[in-house]
């Protein structure tokens, strides 16, 4: 009895002891590539800064309602950029930000523009409207990429297609925490600030509609940029964090049975020289 | 003259952010110049050279998309790109030329295709002739 215990009690070590390499393994690759993730971050963080910030102030002191980029219209149908991982074992990352579309979602009519293959199936399997699988891997989106997703759905929403446009990512927060985020792209919303006090005219070259009409799609562009940074970044934080409790809870398991295994062993041998002296 | 705060961002990162004393950019409707006390302003960005004076000096960059504001009396300058004459490859800007051509020469191109090879084409004779400094 004892010896088929010790036995598998071996087996199970050892496949313990190859899931806490590969566990490992990964850990390693996603803390190498957070390091990137992160340092593109830094280089690219001024940029959304300070886009935000002038989209607001012109946003604020706009009172030409022209542009149909900043009315809002009766909502019929709502557009959502979901930015999700292309792969799993990232912890809570994937699941998190999944949730949070579909709860926003809630019963409106809604089509989806899923970024990243798990957010492509979860789509999928829930029957929700895709605008675009061209975007599955969110790995392989550039910049360029971007801009021509935003210069689609800047389109389409002009056309009337969805009457507004949200993107849902995950915020970087730290190393060690990430949050899943909503932020409404359009109509462009005034966010609550303190009025400057100074009155502000804007000289509008050529005119307010034009301006706005070649500034939206740029200024979406660069949203879903840092967005996706930020996602992605967010993604190896969680899946370092996820493999590496991984890896101690191999660890743990594997000191356990060692110790399991070397009281069978124990058990074993003194069983024997028991029977030996009683033999004598 | 009167310096006024600039700064330049690009995705890529802050490029620029100090004192200039003259901006002229290209504009989609044409070159706008940029001095101190400028009224508050806001335009879209073409394709094409810009001007930075600082110090005294004058520097050149290729400029592409994106825009330019001004909000009381601070220049904020937006680009898609945004590349010094001195850090431009022209050898790239070159090679991407002959792509654009090659395929603004072929017969069967889409139109989607057209319009991507001629920006390319437009973006790559911008970066030639800044980095050139014609």
């Amino acid at each position: 009895m004892a010896g088929v215990s010790t036995k598998e009690i071996k087996n199970r070590i050892r496949s313990m002891e190859s899931t806490k390499q590969i566990t490992k393994a990964m850990e390693m690759v996603a803390a190498s590539k957070l390091r990137r993730a992160q340092a593109q971050i830094q280089n690219s963080r001024p940029y959304f800064e300070i886009l935000r910030d002038t989209i607001d102030d012109i946003v604020e002191n706009n009172h030409d309602f022209s542009s149909p980029y900043l009315t809002g219209r009766p909502v019929k149908k709502v557009a959502y950029i979901v930015i999700a991982g292309d792969r799993g074992l990232a912890g809570g990352y994937n699941s998190n930000v999944l949730k949070l579309a579909l709860s926003h979602i809630g019963s409106k009519e809604a089509v989806v523009l899923p970024i990243g293959k798990k957010a492509v199936d979860f789509f999928r399997s829930k029957h929700i409207e895709i605008l675009s699988d061209n975007y599955a891997v969110a790995a392989d989106i550039s910049i360029g990429g971007c801009f021509s997703v935003a210069k689609q759905l800047s389109q389409l929403f002009r056309s009337g297609q969805f009457d507004e446009v949200y993107v849902v990512y995950t915020d970087f927060v730290s190393v060690l925490s990430q949050t899943p985020a909503i932020m409404q792209l359009l109509p462009l919303v005034r966010e609550d600030r303190k009025p400057q006090g100074v009155s502000r005219d804007f000289l509008y070259e050529p005119d307010c509609t034009e301006v706005f009409e070649r500034i939206v799609p740029e200024y979406l562009g660069g949203i879903l940029y840092g967005a996706l940074c930020e996602s992605r970044a967010a993604e190896q934080a969680a899946r370092r964090t996820a493999m590496d409790s991984a890896t101690s809870n191999a660890e743990d398991m594997i000191a356990d049975l060692s110790l399991k295994f070397n009281r069978a062993r124990q058990a074993a041998i003194t069983q024997e020289i028991t029977e030996i002296v009683a033999g004598s | 003259m009167t310096p006024f705060p600039l700064k330049i961002v690009t995705p890529d990162g802050l490029i620029f952010d100090g004192q200039a004393e003259e901006l002229v950019v290209r504009t989609t409707s044409g070159d706008l110049g940029i001095l101190a006390g400028h009224i508050n302003c806001v335009a879209p960005l073409g394709m094409g050279r810009a001007t930075v004076v600082m110090e005294g000096k004058r520097r050149y960059a290729a400029c592409i998309g994106g825009m330019v504001s001004v909000v009381n009396g601070a220049v904020t300058l937006v680009p898609t790109t945004f590349e010094w004459a001195e850090s431009i490859d022209a050898a790239r800007a070159e090679a991407s030329l002959q792509r654009a051509e090659a395929i603004l020469h072929k017969k069967d191109t889409t139109d989607t295709e057209l319009k991507l090879a001629q920006a390319r084409l437009h973006r790559a004779l911008v970066r030639k002739s800044v980095a050139s400094g014609k």
